[in-house]
């Protein structure tokens, strides 16, 4: 199979085939920005395919309760909403092509997108691949995980019942992740390295009223301190403002950090912005003509459901406009 | 839909006695990852039919396999082959990358 995979990439044809389907749009990513955008598009008329690496939702659906989206008074599931947008986007006729875009091809004449299995052509492309979990970078941080190292605490967390944790990171992920291992584990460490959290408000107060909870305020992590039996036992933190070290016995480390956008598949082709995100202007426009950028994955400063949503929906506008414009100058005689 | 194995008994024949190789998914139902990958193994599952077995382990009904092949992450996606594992990877993956470890 991996021969496939192979054979695929290095024969990848450099136009679409007699007959192959050239899309007015290839939206890649269906999270809430992805399938808003497939939504708004396929409403305008457009040809429109969805790529999707697993499955609907991206990180919305990986959320338990989401308690800030307008009109779900109350807490919604996030896997439900993400099910919602893809059976609607679909419904107006949204092709979902559920492959891995692993590489592309902007200056192609269509876009070129290029998936283990096949190659696909659009005449536009959105850019919705959101982001992921970002690493601490310490040494053996790979081989750790599954061993105490985890980037998902209601994934892993039960893993650690009534044993002492860490949480590393000071942002709304930390903070919830804190309050959902304290009520299963035995004590929780924070580790932040500044002497407050970012978190909003709301968590700060739902933080103090919690028993079991240390905060290690001013302190960065070191060192992953592991046992005989491979697994994390420990970390080693250094406090930034007097440099002292400390060790934390813990069974586990969960890394809260933040998030980096997933643009490695772009190999450069767009411009980026210092923390890697796409740069692109109100409408979604990027550095390239016809490539848009919606969610996570943009330049932006909120990063929620609701602001992917109407970054999905001004990109396919965006998308429609650079359409039309394109056909009247095709369609227009030559003036030579 | 691939089938979820509850029991030692069961794993021992369809797992660790199958002729073919074996792709076993631990996943937790309380697990956002899991469910992101379960629609690519059921396709794995399909896909595949007759020449990899595909089946799943819920952790919560089976602690006892759970602790024997030491999941300690949800989902642990693991091929074994003639009883022995071959390959181990945490964390949905895409298509491609469970194909591989096949």
């Amino acid at each position: 199979m991996t021969d496939q995979v192979t054979d695929n990439r290095m024969g990848a044809p450099v136009g679409p085939d007699e007959g192959q389907e050239v899309y007015d749009l290839a939206i890649i990513g269906a999270g809430p920005a992805g399938l808003t955008a497939a939504l708004y598009a396929a409403r305008a008329g457009l040809s429109t395919a969805l790529f999707e690496r697993l499955s609907p939702g991206g990180q919305c659906a990986q959320t338990e309760h989401l308690e800030n989206y307008p009109g779900y008074t109350r807490s919604t599931s996030g896997f439900e909403l993400s099910m919602d947008m893809y059976d609607q986007a679909l419904s107006f006729g949204a092709k979902a092509i559920m492959e891995d875009v692993t590489s592309v091809d902007f200056s192609a004449e269509p876009n070129k997108l290029v998936t283990p299995f096949n190659t696909y052509f659009a005449r536009t492309v959105i850019v919705a691949t959101g982001a992921v979990a970002s690493q601490l970078g310490l040494p053996h941080e790979d081989e750790l995980r599954g061993r105490g190292v985890s980037y998902c605490a209601t994934c892993d967390g039960n893993f650690y019942r009534d044993k002492d944790v860490v949480v590393v990171g000071g942002g709304n992920t930390a903070a919830a992740d804190v309050i959902y291992l304290s009520r299963i584990c035995r004590k929780v460490y924070l580790v932040h390295r500044r002497d407050k959290l970012r978190a909003t408000a709301i968590y700060h107060e739902r933080l103090r009223e919690l028993g079991n909870v240390e905060f290690c305020w001013d302190s960065v992590a070191e060192e992953f301190i592991t046992g005989e039996s491979g697994r994390v036992t420990g970390l080693k933190l250094r406090n930034v403002k007097t440099d002292d070290e400390r060790v934390l016995a813990a069974s586990a480390v969960f890394i809260a950090i933040g998030m980096r956008p997933y643009t490695a598949f772009l190999e450069g082709d767009l411009e980026t912005d210092g923390g890697g995100y796409i740069v692109a202007d109100a409408m979604g426009r990027t550095t390239m003509p016809g490539v848009f950028a919606a969610g996570d994955v943009r330049t932006k400063e909120l990063r929620q459901v609701v602001t992917a949503v109407a970054d999905g929906a001004n990109c396919a506008q965006s998308a429609s406009e650079f359409l039309e414009a394109k056909e009247a100058i095709e369609e227009a005689p030559s003036a030579l | 839909m691939a089938e979820v194995i509850k029991t030692a008994d069961e794993f021992r024949t369809k797992v660790l006695e199958a002729k073919t190789p074996v792709l076993v998914d631990f996943f937790a139902t309380w697990c956002g990852p899991c469910r992101m990958v379960a629609p690519v193994i059921d396709e794995i599952a399909t896909e595949k039919a007759g020449q990899v077995a595909v089946y799943k382990v819920d952790i919560d009904q089976s602690p006892d396999l759970a602790f024997k092949y030491q999941v300690s992450s949800v989902p642990t996606l693991i091929v074994f082959e003639n009883g022995q594992i071959k390959n181990e990877r945490l964390g949905a993956q895409p298509k491609q990358n469970i194909l591989a470890m096949l």
